[in-house]
């Protein structure tokens, strides 16, 4: 992926860029809102990464000036400000996604990893397979290997946005926000057992597990075979 | 000097210039109208008896001539009183009458006039001052007939001595009242300055001075001592609550260093250098969230969040949010019900609302567990989340089977970083609950602990509001639970 970072403070931008590039993206990189605007005009990015606060030129401005020209770049937000309102902001502003300061890398990785999938084909489908594993999201039936699984509709919704990323990682807080509409800390791990919830249904009797837990990250829904 | 200008500068000494300057203009007034009507009233009637004697000692002339006349005036002269008779022949020698002469001036005028005239008194002669009309007879005899009005003379000067004496007894009383209570205002006033600038000084316990009369400035002294009270208290909470942010932030921050530190210190393996780290940015996130906890917390106390509110059914964002613990609490050994009745609306921020609904159930969990055990008898302990309507409030109640909350401390576990003995071993912030509190207020709520018998009953109250009108309600329904998708 081709990744603009539009972010003045140096060290988060070197740092960003350097981690970018391990995972095999590659990253440019503004120090102003301007300069950020310029390229992202010139050039074809698969995501933006905009810090809200920017010297000359604010970062949502940035955002709906790029909007307005038509240019529909998936934009991730990071910003220190971190409340309800702001990200709302963010959002209405022409935003994709809103981080919050400070943040894991890996957090950020499976975001835009997320975003610049949102423009793949895949998404408007109406079925999605993983290995034997088949979800109909018409009909709302699950089956592996040809046998249906009863689902519960949070586990259902759950399952439904894994296998939309699937082979991408998917963050805790991803699952939160996109399949509960939760944009708060729950305290406690809430997620990871609704998580090993649904695991038991689609994995316990079967012997190739298809969700796997990323350490430090979140989880992945693969068919290892591939 | 100083003192004295101060006083004079005092707005009460000022009204009370004020007032004798005005009260001496309307007194000087009202007496000078009186002195001046009675005056005008007398000298009328005065010139209307002379008229009226002169008119009839002309009759007595003209039908008795000159004698007749004399006679007449001879005969009134010796009537003791302040009538004034004098007859004089053309060349002015005195013919009749009381008075023994006249000036030239007076003999050779005529109609009525002012004048003077001498008098045998004890010890000597006195000047009197008289009123007189003078006519001329055919003949060129004079008649004066006149009247003493010395009295009226007298009258005068002592209306104006008494009215000089009034207003001089009026000023000082006015100035020196003015000056008793400017006095008294200015010690009271003094007072409360000087406690005013000791309390600035830092010293947050004192306060103003209250004499129990009751009056305006007992009352405002009685009100900013409230309100010293209160800052006094909002002082203390601030520096418990920094007391506690440096209590709670530094240890981790201790703990964090140490690790490195230690890591640093010792030729470990790649794989130990890897778990310090790893332990390292697991503290840190543990500080962020803290952090976070507290900005939020702030933010909400300041007013500024909560733009985002919607009217919203309480009992399905309490059975959505209870949906998402349900698991957990399974896990924990917990029972978790979630009971809600009819819709109850109310206008309020669904992220705000749905976290400290998360924080209570959370709570619930974490600490409603009677010591751990599988329960009494075998029974799984039950957490129950229930939302309806009590007259005007939409109530959310979360209630646990748990030690509860001692009723003197149910006060202090609202406030920031507080965390009771017991709970300490399980992890968290203390501040939880802070957060519960600051979204009630945010949106006209309040938050109450009761006792469950045995447990904790956490009662969330927020006004009530009609429900929204059915197109919008769809609009919620279809919107708000549906995750965007992504």
């Amino acid at each position: 992926m081709r990744v603009l970072v539009i972010e003045d403070d140096q060290e988060t931008a070197s740092f960003l860029r350097r981690a970018l590039k391990e995972q095999g993206h590659v990253a440019e990189y503004a120090a102003d809102g301007q300069t950020g605007l310029d390229l992202a005009r010139t050039n074809a990015y698969d995501i933006l990464i905009v810090d809200r606060m920017l010297p000359k030129l604010d970062g949502l401005a940035v955002i709906g000036t790029l909007r307005a020209e038509e240019i529909r770049t998936p934009v991730l937000i990071l910003s220190a400000l971190g409340e309800v309102d702001d990200r709302v902001k963010g959002l209405r502003a022409g935003g994709d996604d809103y981080l919050t300061k400070p943040y894991a890398f890996s957090e950020l990785l499976a975001r835009i990893e997320a975003l610049a999938r949102r423009t793949s084909p895949e998404e408007g489908s109406t079925r999605f397979v993983v290995g034997d594993l088949v979800l109909d999201r018409l009909s709302h039936k699950v089956t592996r290997a040809g046998e249906a699984i009863l689902l519960q509709p949070r586990e259902f919704r759950l399952l439904e946005y894994l296998m939309k990323h699937a082979g991408q990682v998917v963050t805790r807080t991803m699952l939160l926000e996109n399949v509960w509409d939760y944009h708060f800390d729950p305290q406690t791990n809430v997620i990871d057992v609704h998580v090993s919830r649904l695991r038991s249904k689609i994995d316990k009797n079967f012997a190739t597990p298809l969700l796997h837990t990323v350490r430090g990250a979140g989880y992945s829904i693969r068919d290892s075979a591939h | 000097m100083t003192a004295l200008t101060k006083l004079f500068r005092t707005t009460t000494f000022r009204l009370s210039l004020t007032y004798l300057a005005l009260f001496g203009a309307a007194a000087v007034v009202a007496i000078f109208y009186i002195y001046w009507n009675t005056t005008v009233l007398l000298t009328r009637q005065l010139h209307e008896t002379i008229d009226a004697e002169l008119t009839g000692l002309a009759e007595q002339y003209t039908g008795g001539g000159l004698n007749r006349l004399v006679r007449t005036v001879a005969d009134r002269s010796r009537t003791p009183g302040n009538s004034l008779y004098f007859v004089a022949d053309a060349d002015g020698r005195r013919i009749a009458g009381n008075l023994t002469s006249i000036s030239e001036e007076l003999a050779k005028s005529l109609g009525p006039v002012e004048f003077e005239y001498h008098r045998p008194a004890e010890g000597g002669i006195e000047t009197r001052l008289a009123f007189a009309n003078v006519f001329r007879l055919p003949g060129g005899y004079r008649l004066i007939v006149g009247r003493d009005i010395e009295d009226r003379r007298e009258l005068g000067r002592v209306i104006r001595s008494a009215m000089l004496w009034g207003l001089g007894v009026m000023a000082l009383f006015g100035i020196g009242g003015g000056y008793l209570v400017s006095r008294n205002l200015l010690a009271r006033i003094d007072a409360v300055a000087e406690t005013a600038r000791t309390i600035m000084e830092g010293d947050l316990t004192g306060r103003l001075p209250v004499n129990g009369s009751g009056d305006e400035l007992d009352r405002l002294s009685q009100n900013l001592n409230l309100m010293l009270a209160r800052i006094e208290q909002l002082m203390a909470g601030l520096r418990e609550v920094s007391d506690n942010i440096a209590h709670d932030l530094k240890t981790p921050l201790n703990r964090l260093r140490n690790r490195v530190e230690a890591a640093l210190r010792e030729p470990y393996g790649e794989t130990a250098y890897r778990e310090a780290l790893a332990h390292t940015i697991e503290e840190a996130d543990g500080l962020i969230k803290t952090f976070n906890a507290l900005l939020s917390i702030a933010r909400l106390e300041a007013g500024a969040a909560g733009d985002n509110k919607e009217s919203l059914d309480v009992g399905a964002l309490v059975r959505d949010v209870a949906e998402l613990y349900e698991p957990v609490a399974e896990e924990r050994g917990i029972m978790l019900k979630a009971e809600a009745g009819d819709p109850v609306f109310t206008r309020a921020d669904r992220q705000l609302l749905g976290q400290a609904i998360a924080n209570l159930i959370d709570n619930a969990i974490k600490y409603g567990a009677p010591d751990r055990a599988q329960g009494v008898n075998g029974e799984m302990p039950e957490v129950s989340v229930t939302a309806g309507a009590i007259g005007p409030m939409a109530e959310i109640v979360v209630t646990d089977r748990g030690p509860g909350v001692p009723t003197c401390e149910r006060e202090r576990v609202l406030g920031r970083f507080v965390r009771l003995e017991a709970s300490r071993s399980e992890p968290g912030s203390g501040l939880g609950l802070s957060l519960v509190a600051a979204v009630a207020r945010l949106h006209g709520g309040g938050l109450r602990l009761d006792d469950n018998h045995p447990g904790l009953k956490v009662v969330l109250s927020l006004p009530a509001e009609a429900p929204p009108l059915d197109n919008e309600t769809a609009k919620h329904a279809a919107v708000a639970p549906e995750p965007k998708p992504a």
